[in-house]
């Protein structure tokens, strides 16, 4: 059985707020649930699928669906992946409304890593010295040698250079494109635009990548609403058909034939393309996860933008800006200028690609005719483990 | 490795207790007497990393530890600058039974290190656990 066409993104709503030192997590979940109901035209009670991930304060989405008062609720999904969460869940989304199991799906994410907020997922964090721990079975192994997103990513950048020559000055690019779609975006983090000597004499953060070879750190949040066809028909918005979607977890996988330098994008690429019956070639505009620049440069080349180990010469002289290269990425500014909220950037992945299909992108980065769009996203780390999502969408008429 | 570099420029790091399970106590009680165990599956003969009871190849339960001497060669690193304890080197290290391990790179300052280096294991005490594996140049 097959998604493709059996559900539309109709809602899509990016917090505006970067800092948020007076609003809570939970508060900032509902803000853009409601964002993301009325962008689409629907109410909090229309509402019967809710989808969240470890951003959520409160066990699974109970907690979450409670305060926002969902009570008309018959399908929950806290499928966790770290950043990918929310693109995964659009693919479960449209599986559940295929089946027949919800016909409004919500989607939420929010957080406050500026002020404090804790951080999702399992973290790095080392076990107790004393007893025994039953916690993650690669803790011991691992999360006592320091690892963080930047160095863990820089091994990642490090062995790419080594293996296909890639520079730090084609890794700058990415940063560069981003930069130049941010200063159109009045909510971005960061608008001023860099130039690659910038990036490359920038402050070494964790070998090689530099500090504007990183992403921001923001709070705030996104939702996405996700409906059936029939409920799509009777809304007054453009409509963004989901074509395909796929996802794929990679690990070390006992150790053996190690490779750092591809992602598991090679596998939930494909699918997704396969599903929505289309090639790389005929995607106008890319959402592709911006932890990193070299985020970026491994997810493109796995997805078949370009060939392995080609994506720096592919990235380079402004390839990825929209109106001069012949794939515009990120054009909200993504991670690397516009907004990470809460450290995980898959939402805001899908908060531009249907503003492009709607045609609704900021006019100085819309691209024209944008009718087939991806976002992809990476949840966890790309040098340890991690879980790619694809998802593929085309605008309707 | 040159003896007159700067013993200053070489990174360490304080480890924190690693968390040892029901499943992996006996790599560290090895640890505690300087010996690092591997896994091996007896059904695919594959040797595997991180340490655990069911083969990650094979799913056989049939897995037993060996002693390895901890010799192998960088596959990756990162020097990570944004440390309040001063650089310190991420990697991992393939090892010469073939598996590749996640550690810290000590006893080696950040410029000289390289993929391809070779590296043996030794042990590092930690914040009350017991000692953990870095590795160091051979």
């Amino acid at each position: 059985m097959s998604i493709k066409g059996k559900a539309y993104l109709m809602g899509a709503f990016e917090h505006p707020l970067r800092d948020a030192p007076d609003t809570s997590t939970p508060q900032l979940h509902g803000e853009c649930a409601l964002g993301a109901l009325t962008d689409a035209g629907l109410s909090k009670d229309d509402v019967d699928g809710y989808f969240c991930a470890g951003d959520a304060p409160g066990f699974g989405g109970l907690s979450m669906a409670d305060y926002m008062g969902l009570k008309n609720l018959r399908h929950l999904d806290s499928t966790e992946t770290g950043g990918s969460s929310y693109i995964v869940h659009v693919g479960h989304a449209a599986q559940a409304i295929a089946e027949g199991k919800c016909s409004v799906a919500l989607i939420t994410l929010a957080g406050r890593p500026r002020h404090g907020g804790r951080r999702p997922g399992a973290g790095m964090a080392a076990g107790g010295g004393d007893g025994l721990s039953d916690g993650p079975p690669e803790a011991g192994f691992e999360n006592i040698y320091g690892g963080s997103t930047h160095n863990t990513y820089g091994m990642c950048a490090m062995r790419h250079m080594y293996e296909y020559g890639t520079t730090s000055e084609q890794l700058a690019w990415i940063k560069v494109a981003a930069s130049h779609h941010a200063q159109w975006n009045e909510h971005a983090f960061l608008k001023e635009v860099v130039t690659v000597e910038q990036v490359v004499n920038s402050r070494m953060i964790a070998d090689p990548l530099h500090l504007l070879d990183c992403c921001v750190v923001t709070d705030g949040g996104g939702a996405l609403i996700v409906t059936s066809p029939e409920v799509a028909k009777s809304l007054k918005r453009p409509k963004v058909r989901v074509m395909g979607a796929g996802e794929a977890p990679k690990g070390p996988r006992g150790g053996l034939d190690l490779d750092l330098t591809h992602s598991g994008a090679v596998w939930s690429g494909p699918r997704a393309f396969e599903e929505a019956g289309v090639t790389p070639a005929d995607i106008k505009y890319a959402s592709i996860y911006d932890s990193f620049t070299i985020t970026v440069l491994m997810q493109l080349e796995d997805l078949g933008f370009c060939k392995k180990g080609e994506g720096g010469k592919f990235v380079a002289d402004g390839n990825l800006i929209s109106g001069v290269g012949k794939l515009p990425f990120n054009t909200d500014g993504g991670g690397l200028c516009n907004n990470h909220p809460t450290n995980r950037g898959g939402i805001t992945k899908v908060i531009e690609a249907v503003r492009q299909l709607r045609g609704e992108a900021h006019p100085k980065v819309q691209v024209p005719n944008c009718d087939l769009a991806i976002a992809h996203g990476t949840g966890g780390s790309l040098g340890t483990r991690h879980a790619s999502a694809t998802l593929i969408m085309e605008r309707e008429g | 490795m040159s003896e007159a570099r700067d013993p200053n420029a070489r990174m360490t790091r304080p480890i924190p207790a690693p968390a040892v399970s029901i499943e992996t106590k006996p790599f560290w009680d090895a640890a505690r007497e300087g010996r690092f165990l591997i896994k091996r599956c007896t059904a695919c003969k594959k040797a595997f990393w991180y340490p655990r009871n069911l083969c990650p190849f094979c799913m056989s339960a049939e897995t037993v530890w060996e002693e390895s001497p901890g010799e192998g060669v960088i596959y990756t690193y990162s020097v990570m600058h944004r440390s309040p304890t001063g650089p310190y080197a991420i990697g991992y290290v393939t090892l010469n039974e073939g598996p590749a391990v996640l550690t810290n790179f000590v006893d080696v300052a950040p410029d000289e290190l390289s993929i391809g280096m070779k590296v043996k294991v030794k042990f590092q005490p930690t914040e009350g656990g017991p000692p953990a594996p870095v590795f160091a140049p051979a």
